[in-house]
């Protein structure tokens, strides 16, 4: 699977990346070496074989809808790189 | 001091004969003489450390010491501790300070362990040399010009070089036991659900597990339990009870089958590796264990499947990373999307990147089934390979990399070459089984590491296999002598 750049610009727009012209070169080249790896799958006979998302068959716990942790507003805000009056701020979306 | 194991620490403790201040001190002062030199340790703050091992003492004053109070350990960066800096190797989170413990790390604060540091480790934990750090390589301990491991290979390179007598880790393709094995330490990757995944910052769910390094297998199993066991906070934690992992260190191992799978001895298997191994598994016959033959035909998927369903996760996962709530942002974003791509765009480093435009495109629309889907089939071949030879063997063995350390640089070109460095560890986490690395050798003074697996919460097994290996041999008692 040989990934041409206008893809892997797609790829990296999906992803929510900036990638410059010059590594998006680069990235082709690996990704596609990586995809060629991947594409050994495609050998195994999977016929009837059910997809396993978990090691363990175990059924997800659920615990009761209840207020368990303390108000860390204040802990996590101190952590956004701009906050103001107790709300992240982003640049303006609706002009 | 410092070349005491870890029971013994605790014995001295115990009996007075040194406080744990004059031994955190004993390897902060290591820590300052030998780490410039192997970039082991990310963060390392010296008076919160004496801080916490005066509590210790003062616990210990007050009869209120558990065995391992007062012993000092780092943690991989990946953990999160409240109130010092986390970054999971990652400019993303250079700056970042927690606003909680991760489990494990509240749980050994309880047992009275005091963090020396936060320890150097692959960005996001992807990569298998520490190459991928944004705060530069580890080197390792053995010869400094070669990598320790990764993804953990700060806490193997500082535990080899006994900056620190413990250390935490993650693995989640091989990223305790593959460091282990190259940095010449014993490294026990735990069955999925046994130690929490609260505050680990997660990388692939489904595969990621906590785990521990020490120089030998009593020293593991001692961490371990202070580490292990169910948390409501964790959904995938297992509400099983814990074992006194170091009360069955000593039991026999007669008639032990052990099941030797001859694809980790196929071709790439460098030819001095397999003999070291082959020798160390006389030993086993010697305590009166039975080695069999057994194959797993589908193990040469699992790189390729863990390849698919890792990033996949992880391009899910890293999705949090957006520069509005924490971590790192651009400077005068344009808009939101700007905000969004410089951020992460300048806060990620090439591998993991890769790894999200990989995972992003084995997940977009027409790939899915093709990819994914087809990842996740192989991936129940894979385990049903474990469970269908765990029906006539108690254990497996065999070597945990095919080679020993390689040198930096020698495959950060070529991401496949670098991933295929994987292939005997990862498809342990694709059937979620507990894996330990031990030190089974040497290749011209580099050490070799042998690979035990077991079934599902047989970490005891391991351990006690382990230790008896360990009874007989003294390759977990070499040191580097650099670092005397």
């Amino acid at each position: 699977m040989s990934l041409n750049i206008d893809t892997v610009r797609g790829i990296a727009h999906l992803a929510r990346l900036a990638v410059s012209e010059p590594e998006l070169e680069a990235h082709a080249l690996t990704l596609s070496r990586c995809l060629d790896l991947l594409a050994e799958i495609n050998a195994a006979d999977t016929t009837g074989v059910a997809e396993m998302a978990h090691p363990l068959d175990l059924a997800q716990r659920l615990r009761p809808d209840e207020v368990t942790e303390a108000d860390v507003r204040d802990a996590c805000l101190a952590q956004a790189p701009a906050a103001e009056n107790g709300l992240f701020l982003v640049p303006k979306v609706i002009e | 001091m410092h070349s005491l194991s870890v029971a013994e620490m605790a014995e001295a403790l115990a009996q007075g004969q040194c406080t744990s201040e004059e031994l955190t001190e004993v390897f902060l002062e290591r820590i300052a003489q030998f780490d410039g030199e192997l970039n082991s340790l990310i963060t390392v703050e010296p008076e919160r450390a004496l801080a916490q091992a005066r509590e210790a003492d003062a616990r210990r004053r007050r009869s209120d010491a558990g065995p391992l109070t007062g012993v000092p350990m780092i943690h991989k960066d990946i953990f999160l501790t409240a109130g010092q800096r986390t970054t999971c190797g990652s400019r993303m989170l250079g700056h970042f300070v927690p606003p909680f413990d991760a489990t494990i790390v509240a749980r050994c604060a309880a047992a009275g362990l005091v963090t020396l540091g936060k320890a150097n480790m692959d960005e996001f934990a992807m990569g298998s040399s520490n190459e991928t750090s944004y705060f530069g390589p580890v080197r390792n301990p053995w010869d400094p010009a070669r990598v320790p491991g990764g993804s953990s290979g700060g806490s193997a390179a500082a535990v080899a070089a006994r900056l620190a007598p413990l250390a935490t880790g993650s693995d989640t393709g091989g990223s305790i036991r593959q460091p282990a094995a190259l940095c010449g330490i014993t490294g026990l990757k735990p069955t999925y659900g046994r130690v929490s995944r609260y505050g680990m910052i997660a990388f692939a769910s489904s595969l990621d597990q906590a785990g521990v390094f020490g120089r030998d297998a009593q020293d593991c199993a001692l961490l371990l339990e202070a580490m292990a066991g169910f948390d409501p906070r964790d959904s995938t934690s297992v509400d099983l009870p814990v074992p006194h992992y170091a009360g069955s260190l000593n039991n026999p191992l007669t008639g032990l089958r052990i099941g030797i799978p001859a694809e980790f001895f196929g071709a790439g298997l460098e030819p001095a590796v397999g003999q070291a191994v082959e020798a160390a598994l006389e030993v086993f016959e010697t305590l009166g264990a039975t080695l069999h033959p057994v194959h797993l035909p589908n193990l040469g998927l699992s790189v390729p499947t863990y390849y698919t369903l890792a990033p996949a996760e992880a391009s899910s996962n890293l999705s949090r990373f957006d520069g509005v709530r924490y971590g790192h942002r651009c400077e005068n974003p344009a808009n939101l999307e700007d905000l969004y791509k410089r951020s992460r765009g300048e806060g990620f480093g090439d591998e993991v990147k890769r790894r999200i435009m990989i995972g992003t495109y084995v997940l977009s629309a027409g790939y899915y089934d093709a990819y994914y889907l087809k990842a996740q089939r192989c991936r129940r071949l894979i385990t049903e390979d474990f469970r269908r030879v765990f029906e006539t063997v108690d254990v497996l063995a065999g070597p945990t990399a095919p080679e020993v350390a390689f040198r930096l640089g020698e495959k950060t070109d070529d991401p496949v070459k670098m991933y295929l460095s994987d292939i005997n560890t990862i498809a342990v986490n694709l059937a979620g089984l507990p894996g330990l690395s031990l030190p089974a050798g040497f290749v011209e003074n580099l050490p070799v590491g042998l690979q035990l697996i077991g079934p599902h919460f047989e970490e005891g097994r391991l351990l006690n296999m382990a230790h008896q290996f360990q009874r007989e041999t003294d390759w977990h008692r070499r040191h580097p002598t650099a670092f005397a």
